[in-house]
């Protein structure tokens, strides 16, 4: 093979390149405070509720070393985890639901992963100032400035991401003890452990990889697409009414040209957005809906003294058919968010209802299995079992038990129980049956624990009497 | 790791691995970067270069440079691993760990958490020890776990096995008796005497005679007949048959029947003999848990001792655990 005359030269591409730092500029408007209030609302829910007491506990605890979660009222067991099950459903439908709705809103708005990063780039701000000023800095030589800026933002983040940490261990262990355990240096080795790798995991996520957790990592980011349909709610840029782009002078309300479009080319919504896109592009898959560009163009076309809205949240259709708002809206109602909304209503009701009905007293039944049937002195069979009694309530309960199911079955001795508030026991319990009742081998009977106080709180399982043949 | 049954084995899993992780490695480091060859205008393709479905491309894209650099902390975390831990064949690591020593470490870490608590009570009186609520607790816990399953949840036993309630002992009932009979075990021997006594009528008097010292119905010519005969059982059951627990020879003349107490179960317990152990739990379970388990025990036939609760509540705390 020859090479052809003027053959093009080798370059060497890499697979791997380095990350280009954003600085995403600050902004004002509707969806920067919607935002705000969503990160105020959802962290002090996150630091403020380990430190909710009621019926003289943590309010919300998740004891994983007795193996019970407390959350208000209610203490689930692990024989409850099919509530978690059921409730990680509903947040997936819950998702699909919105999404298929309003796109990407979760992201934008809600998610941990936004709001923190929105917590470190406020402290960001404070500390090196605006994006030009944070650009410059970046630029500029190490020097004592340099230092001493970058080294009291990565303090300050330090400082919340341990905090943030701190926090999230006071799930599992009582935040007050814990509190008290890191001023007397106390701290367990696992304790220890999870604030550092929680708070190393928050500096790390919300300071150092930010967008590239939604690009690279985050499952959900990618599956949301897939629920996007032509009626999808998404940041959209009007390219019809924008294109094509012409700079302006300053107070120039009509294009300089007739066929210039509204988009002046400022690039304000690039420098705003968090994740480094062109909106103008159109939807791409790093966008996560923050609606930040849409702040800013809005900012943008008060000045020109043009309509708001040449990027904006609007539909494909909405933008293809020229819908407006209450056409795009009269779309909402439509077989997928009507299906997804079913179903979220028939999870979130099956839930609550069974947590309602929930039983809190819980029997296992285990019969000894070392023994078959034993005759006791007057002919009569005795059979043993150990109950294991669950009170998942947290008020002190006295049961009665009994035995059923076969003629003259009866409970030997202490036929009454009495248990602690969330706490388990295991009871030995002898049953006896006349001599000649039952057949030989195993016959089923059952057996009812009764509450004592309030007789609708029963409880009823099964097991084999063994007759000696 | 010294049990592999042939060297090549070793050889076999330390190749393996050891290229395993030397080749991604390479991989690693060979496609980090490719050449590619400058286009007419002096740029390069922005495609990968496949093409499928006629005309669809792929655009290259480079992957975040701290991407590459988790496969090289994986490929350094592996090189660590395998010079600390087991992994390379027959290659012990620096660290020389292994399962056993590991359950060992946790043995001796659960020893140290909760002897002194067995300690407490080791070097308290047994009377003392039962009459302890805690004690008590941790007591009922260990019988449930290592004594349950041949003397029965409520501790009253089975046939064969003896009820550990009644104030009928085979050995003594006394608290260092229950507690030698914990650590050294029993053995109990009735042996047949289907021949010393002679004929099975002889046999089925004596049963009759015997039934008749505990009350028990029984034919009185029978009686009649087995009570002279009953001289071969008086050496160890006593003249009248109130046993010897020296000997842990049966009380004759109570209601309790280990083995049943009908004509038929008497006389073949005569005819055959009966041999039963208790088996010894000394080198099992060790001085401070027997010393607990006894008092528990001894507190189930003597409750004049003062009440205690009669099952534990599990709550996670030091008393539930300690007895695992």
């Amino acid at each position: 093979m020859t090479e052809p005359p003027g053959a093009p030269r080798e370059a060497v591409v890499r697979m791997y390149a380095a990350r280009e730092d954003i600085f995403p500029r600050e902004i004002e408007g509707r969806y920067a405070t919607l935002r705000r209030a969503c990160v105020w609302l959802t962290q002090i829910l996150f630091y403020g509720l380990p430190w909710l007491n009621m019926h003289g506990r943590q309010a919300v605890l998740f004891d994983l070393a007795s193996r019970k979660f407390y959350l208000f009222g209610l203490v689930f067991w692990p024989q409850d985890f099919i509530y978690l099950a059921a409730l990680l459903i509903v947040c997936a439908y819950g998702l699909f639901l919105v999404t298929a709705v309003a796109g990407r809103v979760w992201c934008g708005f809600a998610c941990p992963q936004t709001v923190y990063t929105e917590i470190f780039l406020w402290i960001e701000r404070r500390i090196e100032g605006s994006r030009s000023s944070q650009l410059r800095l970046a630029r500029q030589p190490w020097n004592r400035e340099k230092l001493a800026r970058k080294g009291a933002k990565h303090l300050a983040w330090g400082l919340v991401a341990l905090w943030t940490g701190f926090t999230f261990v006071g799930y599992f262990t009582p935040v007050r003890s814990l509190g008290g355990a890191i001023a007397g240096f106390g701290l367990g080795p696992w304790e220890t452990f999870w604030i550092l790798f929680y708070g190393f995991a928050t500096y790390g996520n919300a300071g150092w990889l930010r967008e590239q957790v939604c690009k690279y990592m985050c499952p959900y980011a990618r599956f949301q697409s897939a629920m996007f349909d032509r009626d999808t709610l998404i940041v959209t840029y009007d390219g019809a009414r924008g294109e094509p782009r012409h700079g302006r002078r300053k107070g120039e309300a009509q294009p300089t040209t007739a066929s210039s479009g509204d988009c002046i080319d400022c690039s304000l919504c690039v420098q705003v957005c968090p994740v480094g896109i062109d909106i103008r592009k159109g939807l791409q898959y790093e966008c996560i809906g923050c609606a930040a560009c849409v702040d800013a163009c809005n900012g943008v076309m008060d000045k020109i003294r043009r309509p708001r809205g040449l990027i904006r949240y609007a539909t494909e259709n909405g933008l293809v058919l020229k819908l407006d708002a209450g056409e795009i809206r009269a779309r909402v109602l439509r077989p997928r968010v009507l299906v997804y909304s079913a179903v979220l209503v028939a999870l979130v009701g099956a839930m609550s209802a069974s947590l309602a009905l929930r039983n809190p007293l819980k029997l296992d039944v285990i019969r000894d299995r070392g023994a078959m049937g034993r005759e006791v002195d007057d002919g009569r069979i005795e059979n043993v079992y150990r109950l294991q009694v669950m009170n998942t309530s947290e008020q002190p309960l006295r049961l009665n038990v009994s035995a059923s199911g076969m003629p003259s079955a009866t409970v030997v001795d202490d036929r009454i129980i009495e248990i602690d508030g969330a706490t388990t026991r295991a009871v030995p319990v002898r049953v006896r049956i006349d001599q000649g009742a039952g057949t030989p081998g195993a016959n089923r009977i059952e057996f009812t624990l009764q509450s004592l106080d309030d007789p609708d709180l029963r409880v009823t399982e099964g097991a084999a009497f063994i007759v000696p043949k | 790791m010294g049990d592999f049954f042939d060297a090549f084995w070793h050889y076999y899993i330390a190749v393996i691995t050891i290229a395993s992780v030397g080749g991604c490695a390479i991989l690693l480091w060979s496609q980090s970067k490719y050449k590619v060859r400058l286009g007419p205008d002096g740029k390069a393709d922005p495609t990968t270069g496949h093409v499928w479905d006629e005309d669809l491309t792929e655009l290259n894209t480079p992957m975040p440079r701290w991407w590459i650099g988790l496969f090289w902390i994986s490929i350094a975390a592996a090189v660590v691993y395998l010079v600390m831990y087991p992994g390379l064949g027959a290659w012990r690591g620096t660290l020389q760990w292994d399962q056993a020593g590991e359950y060992q470490a946790e043995l001796r870490q659960a020893r140290a958490d909760y002897g002194p608590l067995f300690a407490q009570y080791a070097k308290r009186e047994l009377t003392a020890v039962a009459a302890d609520p805690q004690a008590h607790a941790i007591g009922e816990r260990l019988f449930l776990t290592y004594c349950s399953q041949c003397h029965g949840s409520d501790a009253r036993g089975s046939k064969g096995f003896p009820n550990l309630t009644d104030a009928d002992w085979l050995h003594g009932g006394a608290p260092d008796a229950i507690k030698a009979t914990i650590l050294q075990g029993r053995t109990g021997m009735m042996p047949p005497m289907g021949a010393a006594l002679g004929s099975d009528k002889d046999v089925e008097s004596v049963a009759h005679y015997v039934r008749s010292l505990s009350g028990l119905s029984a034919d009185p010519i029978k009686v009649a007949f087995g009570k002279p005969k009953f001289a071969s059982c008086a050496a160890c059951h006593g003249a009248d048959g109130k046993g010897n627990t020296l000997l842990g020879a049966p009380n004759l003349a109570d209601k309790t029947w280990l083995h049943g107490g009908s004509v038929q179960t008497v006389m073949e317990t005569i005819r055959k003999g009966r041999s039963n152990t208790m088996p010894a739990f000394g080198d099992f379970l060790g001085e401070e848990k027997a010393h607990l388990l006894a008092a528990y025990v001894w507190s189930l036939s003597n409750p004049g001792a003062p009440a205690a609760p009669a099952a534990l509540a599990v709550t996670g705390s030091t008393t539930a655990t300690a007895a695992k």
